[in-house]
This record gives structure tokens, sequence and C-alpha cells, in this order.
């Protein structure tokens, strides 16, 4: 063998292993951060955790019930804002639009996407905000709600035109007219599809801080109605984390175990149910 | 079925009015102007949001104009606003952020694309979506309490009498700075780079890796020298949308990167980051001038993200539409 031919030979082995070690490396960064938290957080986790209020500063023991409760309530406004706007536009783009205005939807869709959603945060701020002059459970929903609609809208969107024509076909000879047939025939064959969208976008936002910081706030109490500021699980993880108290960090821990925790739940969950075999032969 | 009293007039076969009317009644019109609205929406927020941002900005960009972005001063009481330290801390933590996260999202995306099996690529990819998930506070917490302390007591140290003599690491190490949310933020976009990196390496056609190899190339040749500068334009597409992301993450960078505006040559040092000010400063700002101020820092950090986020669409679109046909779903 060339000398050539060993060097080419042995940079190919080292390279490729060092692609493998590339992988290891990321891979391994979520087994790890699971596993800290679980450590770190996994021993404060009790029963008062779910169901008290935090306790004062420098009193043991309290909980976050406010904090789930008010993410739980985010979460549904988010859900009734976003979800609507994003879904029936993902029927527009696959079903009724042309050929333009679809383009400048979708593009639009994308960037906002891309938006921070700390200027999502300020958009909601002068929205909301501003207008009512406080702080409020309404003004975090719509923040997340915003942030909600492009996930929701492209995965209609793609999983619509997945749909096989001959479903559509095979309506339109039943005599079914256009919304009929979508609404009858195509929507249900990419329901679970369209639901498992729903479901991560909600996930994703449901760990969203920085645009609640200025909208929902923040709030020891229970935040009655939807008219207050209210207190969630991210923005205590954030305050707790960056205070002072020993204890605060504790409890940081246990609500960043209980936050990963859900989230990746869902994403698993979720992923393992619309692999699971579709309702038609997916290309 | 008809039940709206105008439409089911027995006037028969007539020409267009009727008909549109009993394409109304018929429900496709309305279901048409439903979703139309509800995509229209879309757009409506998309220009409120631009619009708002550049409203509420106008009294900063009016009293500041093109100074504010090379001014270094930030002071709230004097009403003194410059966003140089903001911008600055922005890009660099960017920066270290990219330098880490390109060659390591990049090798791993090589390595899913080109070596792994369908199923043991599908799986780790699922990882790395799962990664791509983490809400940022959580890396935040991981930083502050975990991070820090390693880079304080140990890889500042190691760094600076290692590299010392650049200016680059020196200083005293307080564990925060620009390196710290750097490598913060770099792991938070690894997942971006890598699954964008890997679709736009799977789009490449199969017999232009099929013809290296006969011609004599080892595996990591074909893989370098063909199949990686095939799919050059997306794998800048993904490195352009992971800098997006990393612009504009705020918790993890707040928690971290020391919340000092400085402009510093030290990684080292405390900064602060556009998303950092926004987010510690926002709520309290009083007065219009600073609050105006802060939304033209949102409005920066909007336009720099929005920029990004277009051409990287652009480049991935580019490529993967040239390996026709083969693109992964």
């Amino acid at each position: 063998m060339s000398v050539r031919l060993m060097w080419r030979k042995s940079l190919n082995v080292a390279m490729l292993s060092l692609t493998g070690v590339c992988v290891l490396i990321t891979v391994s960064v979520l087994f790890f951060i699971l596993g800290y938290l679980v450590y770190n957080g996994g021993k404060d986790l009790s029963w008062n955790f779910f169901t008290r209020l935090p306790a004062p500063v420098g009193e043991a023991g309290g909980g976050m019930a406010n904090a789930i409760l008010g993410s739980m309530k985010l979460l549904l406004l988010a859900a009734l804002f976003g979800v609507p706007i994003g879904l029936l536009g993902g029927v527009y783009l696959a079903e009724f639009g042309g050929r333009t205005v679809p383009f400048v939807v979708r593009y639009t869709a994308d960037l906002l996407n891309g938006v921070p959603s700390i200027v999502i945060g300020i958009f909601a701020y002068a929205l909301v905000v501003m207008p009512m002059h406080h702080f409020s459970t309404l003004a975090g929903g719509f923040a997340l709600g915003i942030m909600v609609i492009p996930t929701v809208l492209r995965n209609t969107e793609s999983f619509l035109t997945d749909v096989p024509r001959s479903l559509r076909e095979g309506a339109f000879a039943m005599g079914a007219n256009k919304w009929k047939m979508v609404a009858t025939v195509v929507l249900p064959a990419a329901s679970r599809g369209i639901l498992t969208g729903v479901l991560l976008a909600l996930a994703r936002v449901a760990g969203e801080t920085a645009p609640l910081l200025f909208t929902a706030f923040g709030n020891r109490f229970w935040s009655p109605g939807w008219n207050q500021p209210t207190s969630s699980l991210p923005v205590v993880i954030y305050t707790y984390a960056t205070g002072p108290y020993e204890d605060w960090h504790r409890q940081a821990w246990a609500a960043g175990l209980v936050l990963l925790g859900l989230v990746l739940i869902t994403n698993i969950l979720v992923r393992a149910f619309l692999t699971r075999g579709t309702a038609y032969e997916r290309t | 079925m008809a039940t709206t009293p105008n439409a089911a007039t027995p006037t028969e076969f007539t020409a267009t009015p009727r008909s549109f009317l009993r394409r109304w009644t018929g429900g496709d019109e309305i279901a048409h102007l439903v979703t139309l609205i509800a995509a229209a929406t879309i757009l409506l927020i998309a220009v409120l949001l631009v619009y708002q941002l550049w409203v509420l900005s106008a009294e900063a960009r009016a009293k500041f104009g093109w100074s504010f972005f090379v001014t270094k001063t930030w002071d709230p009481v004097a009403g003194d606003f410059g966003a140089l330290p903001f911008i600055y801390g922005t890009l660099v933590t960017s920066a270290v952020a990219l330098l880490i996260a390109v060659p390591l999202g990049v090798g791993a995306a090589i390595f899913l694309a080109e070596l792994a099996t369908p199923k043991l690529s599908a799986s780790l990819t699922f990882v790395s979506d799962l990664l791509a998930a983490v809400p940022s506070v959580i890396y935040g917490l991981l930083g502050v309490f975990l991070l820090v302390p390693i880079m304080r007591t140990t890889i500042q140290p190691a760094l600076k009498k290692s590299l010392g003599f650049l200016p680059l690491f020196q200083g005293p190490s307080y564990g925060i700075g620009f390196l710290t949310a750097g490598i913060v933020l770099a792991i938070m976009i690894v997942p971006f780079v890598l699954s964008v990196s890997r679709e736009v390496l799977l789009a490449v056609p199969r017999d232009q890796r099929e013809a290296a190899l006969a011609l004599g190339a080892t595996k990591w040749e074909s893989t370098w020298k063909v199949v990686v500068p095939a799919a050059r334009i997306g794998i800048f597409g993904s490195v352009f949308l992971a800098l997006a992301r990393a612009l504009g993450e705020t918790m993890a960078v707040t928690m971290v990167i020391g919340n000092n505006p400085k402009v510093a040559a030290s990684l080292f040092s405390p900064g602060y980051s556009i998303a950092a000010v926004l987010a510690n400063e926002f709520s309290e700002a009083t007065g219009n001038l600073y609050l105006s101020a802060l939304i033209e820092l949102g409005l920066v950090l909007f336009l720099l993200t929005f920029v990004l986020n277009g051409l990287a669409r652009l480049l991935i679109v580019v490529t993967t539409a040239r390996g026709s046909g083969v693109l992964p779903t």
C-alpha cells in the first residue's frame, strides 16, 4: 500500500469517526440535561409543590400551584386564539388558495415563525397591555397564541396536501361540493397529523418565557379571572433561578423538571402517535 | 338544503347571479371567505407587528438617529441611549455560538445522512428534535448553576493559560460573560444546524456518491468533496437559520451573559445582548423615551432575524429543489 493510500484511508477513518463523535456529543446533551434535572429537581418535588402557593421569602416549603394553573390558562388562551386561525388558514392554503396569495401567506408565516419571542412580547405589550394599562393573563395568552399560529398553519397545510387525490375525487363523485368534501373527507383524513401539529405547537410555547415577561408578568398569588397578571412556570423558573435565595434555586430545579418533563412527554407521545400508521398511505 | 329564504327563489336556470347565489348558499363561498379571513389575519399580524415597532420607536429614532447604533452609553436616568453594547454582545455571542455549533452540527449531520442506517438516523434525529424542544429557560437554568461555575474554575483559567496571549482570552474569570453565553447558545442551535443540514445532504442524488466511489474515492472523500459541496448552499441556509435563532434567543443568554452594557474585546467579560436588555428592562422602563429606545432595539432585532430568515429559506429551497425527486419527507 502506498503511503498516499494509507494516508487517505486513515483520514477516511479519522474523519468519519469524528462525525460520530459529533453525534454522540449532540445526543448526549439531552440525556445529560434530563439526568441533571432529575438529580437536582427530583428531591424537591412533592405534593405541596403542585398544590401550594409560593411561601413568603425566607420561609421553607410552599409550592407553585399558581404558576402551574397560570401556565394552563395561558396555554388555553393561546390555543383558543391561535389554533382556529392557524387551522383555517391552513385549510385556505391547501384547499382554496390560488397561487400568489398562498405564497405570500406561507412566506409571512415562516418569517413570523422566525421572529424572536421577545419581539412577539413587545408586540403583545403594544397591542394589549398598553391599551389596558396593566399586565394580564389575556396579554400573555395573546402573545403565545401568535406564536402558535405559524406552526399550526404550516402543519395543517402540509398534512392536508398529503391527503390523496383519490379521496377528494371520491367525495366529488358522491356529489359533495367543495366545502363538504374538505370538512367531511379531507379534514378527518388529516386530523391525526393536524392534532399532533397543534399539540407540538402548544408544547413549544408552554416553555416560552420571554414573551410572558411583560405581558403576563408574574404573580405570587392566584390570578383570578383573565384580567390580572399571572404567574407561569417558565417565568417562575427564571425569577427563582436568578434570585438570591437557596430555597428558590431548589424550587427552580423542581419546576424545571416539571416543565421539561411535560414538554418532552408531549413531544414523545405525539410523535409516537403520528408514526403509528396513518389512515392512508403516505408517499 | 338551501334554507336561506332569498336563495331558494323558484326562477329556474338563469344567468350568473343566481349560480353565484347557489354557490354561496351551498357553502363554498362562505368556506372560502372564512378561511381566507384566517389566512389574511396572519398577514395582518405581520403588518401590524412591523407597524407597531416602527411607530412606537419613533421618539428614539427621531432623537438619536443613526448615532443610536454607534453610541456606547446606556443611561436611562440621563435619558441617553446607545445600542452599541447590545448589538456588539448579540453579534459576539452569536459568532461564538456559530463557531462551535456549525462544525458540530454539520459533522453530526454527515454521520446521520451518510453513515447511519436509516433507522438509527431517524431515531437520533428524533433525539435532536427533542433537544430543539427543550425550553430555553431550562438551558439557562443549567447554564447558571452548572456551566458558569465550571467556566469560572476550570475552562476560563485553562484558556487563559494556553491562549492568554490573545486579547480574546484575558481578564478576570467571572464565569458569566460572552463566552459562556456563546457556549449555551451553541448547544441550543446545534439541533437546527443538524436537522436542516441532514435534510439537504439527503437531498443530494445518490448517483453523485456512487460516481465518486466508483472513481476510487474513499467514503470520506466522496462525502467531503462531492456531497457536501453539492449541499453547500443548503448548509449555509441552515447556518443562517441557526444564526437567526441565536440572535433572538433571550432567556438562556440573559441568565449567563452578565447583563453589563460593555464593549470589551475579552470573551471573559460580562456583556449584554439586545434580547437580554429587553427581557430585563422592558417591564420597568419609565418614560416614553426609555420605552421607545427599547422598542427600537426590538426593531433592530426583528429586522436582523427577518433578513437572515428570509435568506436562509431562499438558500434551503434552492438546494432541496435541485436534488429533485429525492426530497426527504
